[in-house]
């Protein structure tokens, strides 16, 4: 599973998911009850000290925010002009170590740990009607599909290539959602082949 | 012993088989057939995938109409499209689903998988991404994730199709060795001399019923 | 819920993943942010599998983004992303989703105009109507403000729902009893 987990073996890679996502959200929530540039200061240079707890490099902590930067950019310049030089950096800052925070957490968890966590999570609504099995052979079908679709997105473009549309989203789009339906008549059928029962 | 009996398949536009009636009780049968002559719909009856509009097919006594979900537990089916059948990404998760559908505990299936990739010279590929196959393996894994859930019939809708000439000789074999009950779509008639009986279908009735020394040449004939 | 549902609401999940993989089209120069594929996916799960299977499948999409899959258009993925300025709009995906399934229900008869105002109404408004919001709040700024940067995606949003109505009628013209 292509995944953006970055492995290690740190305390924090091996804090329950859960665990991770709440401290995530605690964290989250605190900064924006406590809307103070000291403590948002404090907050980043906290998370940012986390990355090397947690085994990760400095050019990992940088990916995270450098595609964001032309967002910061503009924050930064809005808030100036609206809030003055303090909120604006308040406002940056704030949005970096959220954002890193929450990197934080995907970086050191791996995803199927994710799904497991959430599933089992999940079983706590069965009297609602939420059906555990079901969600967990959704998520395996998708999956198990998501390179199947990415590879025929490949061939459908390759295909309009040669009639020059490669560009042409409607060209690729539309014979990709054909395909799609009759791939799930298929699959379907080959499921209830197997003995499933819904 | 399948029984067909006055089976008539329609859908809105078209009749797609027309009141067919016989028994199937052989080891080895094949269907042959141009495309759009019924043969593929007439799998899909064998298995309750498909329920006939009037008529009603019994497995082992058991009609589709009412049993379909226990007689697709006994009646294996493999589809042409290698992909389409795969439902898990990792090779061992989907060789596991049949045989959890049919509640086999944890012991049993791990057992039973690793004979059947054992037996296929699949051993390597147990954690194997399942998109990563070749359209050969995919076939193999699709043939292994029935086989494991133990069907007295097995019935399959031009497996081979889609494959390149050295994976259609490897699924070929495999097919010919298979010790259940076989039913085989295929327009690899070369296959087919060592069947026991051939049903040759042409819009959406059976033409000939015979031998495959008599049905097939039947067939191209009528073809050309 | 039925096997083929199951199978809808996965396989919609894919296609979007999938659809984040074609490289984003700039259609006025720097002037206007590019359009991805992906979003379309969004439309194209509501207005072809229906509200139910089409929200449902974004949920689902959604939900292999936050547990680290690398699906959005760039290879982006994880919590980052949800805690970034774009969150807001990202979780609007199966609203989204639903609501144009919602209004484009059973009618295979309609129109292009109205098709493409329900896509639109799904696709622009209902997103924007959570999105801006969310955005406001991270970035601490207020919602008419917020809402003036989100004007340079409108027009290249219009296209997209230009582009979601012709492919969803073709859909519908190849397969009419679908």
């Amino acid at each position: 599973m292509l995944d953006l987990y970055s492995p290690g073996t740190s305390p924090i890679h091996r804090m329950s998911p859960g665990a991770k996502i709440l401290v995530m959200m605690l964290g989250g929530t605190g900064l924006f009850v406590f809307d103070s540039l000291p403590i948002a200061c404090a907050a980043f240079v906290c998370v940012l000290a986390l990355y090397p707890v947690a085994g990760l490099t400095a050019k990992q902590a940088w990916a995270q925010i450098r595609p964001l930067l032309w967002i910061f950019g503009i924050f930064f310049a809005l808030q100036w002009w609206l809030s003055g030089l303090t909120v604006a950096a308040f406002v940056v800052i704030r949005l970096a170590t959220l954002i890193l925070l929450a990197s934080l957490v995907t970086l050191t968890t791996r995803a199927s740990d994710m799904i497991d966590t959430i599933t089992r999570a999940l079983g706590f609504l069965r009297p609602l009607g939420v059906n555990p099995a079901k969600i967990g052979l959704a998520i395996s079908l998708a999956l198990r599909f998501i390179p199947v679709l990415a590879q025929i997105t490949r061939e459908v473009r390759e295909a309009q290539k040669t009639r020059g549309l490669e560009r042409s989203v409607i060209a690729t789009a539309m014979p990709m959602a054909i395909r799609t339906i009759k791939m799930a008549d298929d699959i379907s059928d080959a499921i209830e082949s197997r003995g499933y029962r819904p | 012993m399948i029984e067909i009996k006055s089976v008539t398949l329609a859908y809105q536009d078209r009749v797609v088989l027309r009141d067919l009636s016989l028994g199937i009780s052989e080891r080895r049968i094949a269907i042959v057939g141009a495309n759009g002559s019924g043969k593929s719909s007439f799998a899909r009856l064998l298995n309750g995938l498909t329920l006939p509009t009037t008529g009603d097919v019994l497995v082992d006594g058991q009609n589709t109409r009412s049993h379909g979900k226990d007689i697709r537990q006994n009646v294996g089916f493999v589809f042409q499209n290698p992909d389409n059948q795969i439902v898990f990404p990792v090779v061992e998760e989907d060789l596991a689903f049949g045989m959890k559908n049919l509640g086999f505990p944890k012991d049993v299936i791990t057992r039973k998988t690793d004979e059947i990739l054992a037996r296929y010279n699949m051993s390597d590929l147990r954690e194997h991404p399942a998109h990563l196959l070749s359209g050969g393996q995919k076939q193999l894994l699709a043939i292994s994730g029935v086989l494991v859930m133990e069907p007295d019939y097995i019935v399959l809708d031009e497996p081979t199709t889609l494959l390149d000439l050295r994976n259609k000789r490897r699924v070929t074999e495999v097919i010919q060795a298979l010790e259940q009950t076989v039913i085989l779509a295929s327009h690899d008639l070369e296959l087919l001399h060592d069947f026991d009986r051939v049903l040759v279908f042409d819009e959406g009735r059976i033409v000939a019923d015979d031998v495959p020394a008599k049905a097939i040449p039947f067939y191209i004939d009528r073809m050309s | 819920m039925d096997t083929k549902s199951i199978v809808y609401i996965a396989l919609f999940a894919a296609l979007t993943a999938a659809l984040g993989l074609m490289p984003p089209i700039s259609f006025a120069g720097l002037a206007l942010p590019p359009i991805t594929a992906q979003s379309l996916g969004v439309m194209l799960a509501g207005s072809i599998a229906g509200a139910r299977r089409g929200g449902l499948a974004m949920v689902l999409f959604v939900a292999l983004v936050a547990v680290g899959l690398p699906l959005l258009a760039g290879g982006r993925g994880g919590l980052g992303v949800f805690a970034g300025a774009s969150g807001g709009f990202l979780l609007a995906w199966p609203i989204s989703a639903a609501v144009i399934g919602f209004l484009i229900g059973k009618s295979s008869g309609a129109g292009f105009l109205p098709m493409a105002l329900k896509i639109g109404f799904g696709g622009i408004i209902v997103m924007y109507a959570v999105g801006i919001p969310w955005m406001a709040l991270v970035a601490g700024l207020p919602l008419t403000k917020a809402f003036t940067i989100m004007l340079a995606y409108v027009p290249g949003d219009i296209v997209k729902v230009i582009l979601a109505t012709i492919v969803t009628r073709g859909i519908r013209r190849a397969y009419p009893n679908f």
